[in-house]
């Protein structure tokens, strides 16, 4: 039998929609608008960002650190929450504490922190993105990758999976690759795409470490060009979307694990 | 010399003594189950057998060789696990096959041999189904075939129809046991379902606080049960505490009523014993004053169970209730509420001392 909508539902719905889509149609037609009579229409704010070579370095930078960011989380993080839940289920509550940090502490406290803490590194680390800002978005990244692993591990049965992989004869390896990744997929692209949108947008901690990132380069044109302003924040926005649509691409091949019939 | 052979193991978690040494000898072909209640160590004793734990102390040996610290992966034990193991990222033959792929079997073999196996199993048109497009029963098939498919030295199995609805926990048992008698593979069973261990088994061993209390043929631990316990736990049993008064004729007194029970024949006067009857061996007789007859215990009927072909009697006696299963055809003679007498054959009871009972049997 077809649902109806209850007609309260439906104005709630559009009132979502108005708060999320009228500042961004504002942004949006606020970006259109020419630099030298304020009126509509033009892309010469659009074309303004992308013939700016700093907006594909630091483009090019955000979206490499987001990569290595990614990479050392699920190097690290994947087989840290697969033991935890495998044999130290105990250490899962000390972990969830760890993860909540960076939420808590601020990341300008953070990153003075780290700064000093690494202080004494050598260069090609402290004075490199990809080595201690890199580091610094790793932490930043953990509780959002944390508590996505998580899930996807509460969701398998880790030890039935585990000892009928090693019972068949696969090491701790394949066991690792053939078995249990495949079956947190989701949860760690989830996490993964977290991971992307935090570098993508995180500027507190490049500005005071002094590295020119994608989020700096949209703050000095914030600061510098109105309407090529509004378009960048659009054109970010854009970017997060479409890593967000990847998401669900790649995500959309994976399977419900619901029983779907009778006992036999 | 035995083919799967358990020696001592002990095990303990924390302060909780799973295994107090048990010991088993298994033959190749045998199937044997660990037979008892939640707790009792029977999957401790399984999964050390897997090698998923260790133990504190004892060894396990398969065809003569310790292999106590040898890792899973390397014991060539399949396994079937009480909740549901497929991987959820395969299909049913692609699960079959994993462990083929993983001894580098070579691909027409693999490819050959993966629907024998799902054929085997009943599931021969199911190997492109993922584990969540199949029942319950369909993913234990294939889990199954999946342990099979590596041709396993020991085929263990973990309480692996308890998931399952009662008809095809029964179906799927049988075609256990017609698998393993086909392959002939020696099978390790745990399970706390007694009608199962019966009905499939070649041995039963009966596990009570980490120890096994007694291990026997099916019909050995029916008939023949060494400790209080295993008769309680196999099948139902009336217990009538009762002291030996005569030796010589068999005679125990249980509350002041002299019964004969011919295993009570050359015991020592005195002596306390614990007379154990079976609710099909006992007969009910319907008397109108209420009078008990020689040898037997006065009581009234206080329910009637319907079995089918037999209706399970609860009679409330003078200190102990009996229970007798009587077929449902006489039923209408023994309504509820009226005095019959309860009567212990002569031949055909169990008796067990309860001065000295026997110590944990090792198989």
């Amino acid at each position: 039998m077809r649902k109806h909508i209850a007609p309260t539902a439906v104005l709630w719905l559009v009132i979502g929609a108005a708060y999320f889509f009228i500042p961004l149609l504002a942004t949006f037609l606020f970006s259109l608008r020419k630099a030298s009579t304020g009126h509509c229409c033009s892309l010469a704010a659009y074309g303004t960002i992308v013939h700016n070579p700093e907006f594909w370095t630091t483009l090019r930078l955000s979206f490499q650190l987001s990569l290595e960011v990614i990479a050392i989380s699920l190097i690290l993080f994947v087989p840290t929450v697969y033991w935890v839940h495998l044999k130290l289920p105990r250490l899962r509550p000390v972990l969830a504490f760890f993860a909540l940090i960076p939420f808590v502490v601020p990341p300008i406290v953070l990153v003075v922190g780290l700064l000093d803490f690494y202080k004494g590194t050598p260069q090609w680390y402290y004075g490199s993105p990809y080595g201690f800002l890199a580091t610094a978005y790793v932490i930043l990244a953990f509780p959002y990758m944390f508590f996505s692993l998580d899930a996807g591990f509460r969701a398998i049965d880790v030890h039935t999976l585990t000892e009928a992989s090693q019972s068949l004869g696969a090491s701790w390896p394949t066991t690792m690759f053939r078995v249990i990744l495949p079956n947190i997929r989701v949860a760690a692209l989830g996490g993964s795409f977290l991971a992307l949108a935090i570098v993508m947008g995180e500027f507190t901690m490049a500005s005071l470490a002094a590295f020119h990132t994608f989020p700096t380069f949209i703050q000095y044109i914030n600061e510098t060009q109105a309407y090529p302003a509004a378009a960048v924040s659009l054109m970010s926005f854009g970017i997060t979307w479409a890593a967000m649509l990847a998401l669900l691409f790649v995500g959309r091949g994976s399977r419900s694990r619901v029983q779907v019939a009778g006992a036999h | 010399m035995a083919y799967l052979e358990l020696r001592e193991l002990h095990r303990a978690f924390g302060p909780v003594v799973a295994l107090k040494g048990i010991n088993v000898e298994l033959q190749q072909g045998e199937f044997l189950s660990l037979l008892g209640p939640s707790g009792c160590g029977k999957t401790t004793a399984l999964r050390l057998v897997a090698g998923f734990d260790r133990p504190d102390a004892g060894e396990i040996l398969v065809d003569g060789k310790d292999i106590t610290r040898v890792s899973p992966s390397k014991r060539d034990m399949g396994m079937v696990f009480q909740a549901y193991s497929l991987f959820p990222n395969m299909t049913a033959a692609q699960n079959v096959e994993f462990g083929l792929k993983i001894r580098r079997h070579k691909r027409h073999d693999r490819r050959s041999r993966v629907p024998e196996l799902l054929e085997l199993v009943g599931l021969g048109d199911a190997g492109n189904r993922y584990p969540h497009q199949l029942s319950g029963g369909m993913q234990q098939r294939v889990a199954l075939a999946r342990a099979l498919a590596i041709e396993p030295r020991v085929l263990l199995l973990d309480e692996p129809l308890s998931a399952l609805d009662a008809k095809v926990r029964v179906q799927l048992r049988e075609e256990i046991r017609r698998i393993q008698l086909e392959l002939g593979i020696t099978t390790l069973y745990v399970t706390h379902d007694q009608e199962e261990a019966l009905a499939i088994s070649d041995h039963v061993a009966v596990m009570y606080g980490g120890r096994i209390e007694q291990m026997g043929s099916p019909v050995e631990m029916y008939g023949t049960p060494a400790t209080p316990f295993v008769a309680e736990f196999i099948g139902t049993m009336n217990r009538l505490e009762a002291t030996v008064v005569d030796g010589g004729n068999g005679e125990v007194d249980h509350g002041g009523k002299i019964l004969r029970v011919d295993a009570a024949r050359g015991l020592p006067r005195g002596e306390r014993v614990l007379v154990l009857v079976r609710p099909e061996s006992l007969e009910l007789e319907r008397t109108d004053n209420g009078a008990a007859a020689a040898g037997g215990l006065a009581g009234e009927v206080l329910t009637h169970t319907f079995l089918g072909s037999t209706t399970r009697v609860k009679v409330i006696g003078d200190g102990v209730d009996l229970i007798a299963d009587i077929p449902t055809s006489r039923i209408e003679t023994l309504p509820v509420g009226a005095s019959v007498v309860a009567k212990i054959p002569v031949e055909g009871v169990r008796l067990l001392s309860l001065a000295e009972q026997p110590a944990p049997a090792s198989a």
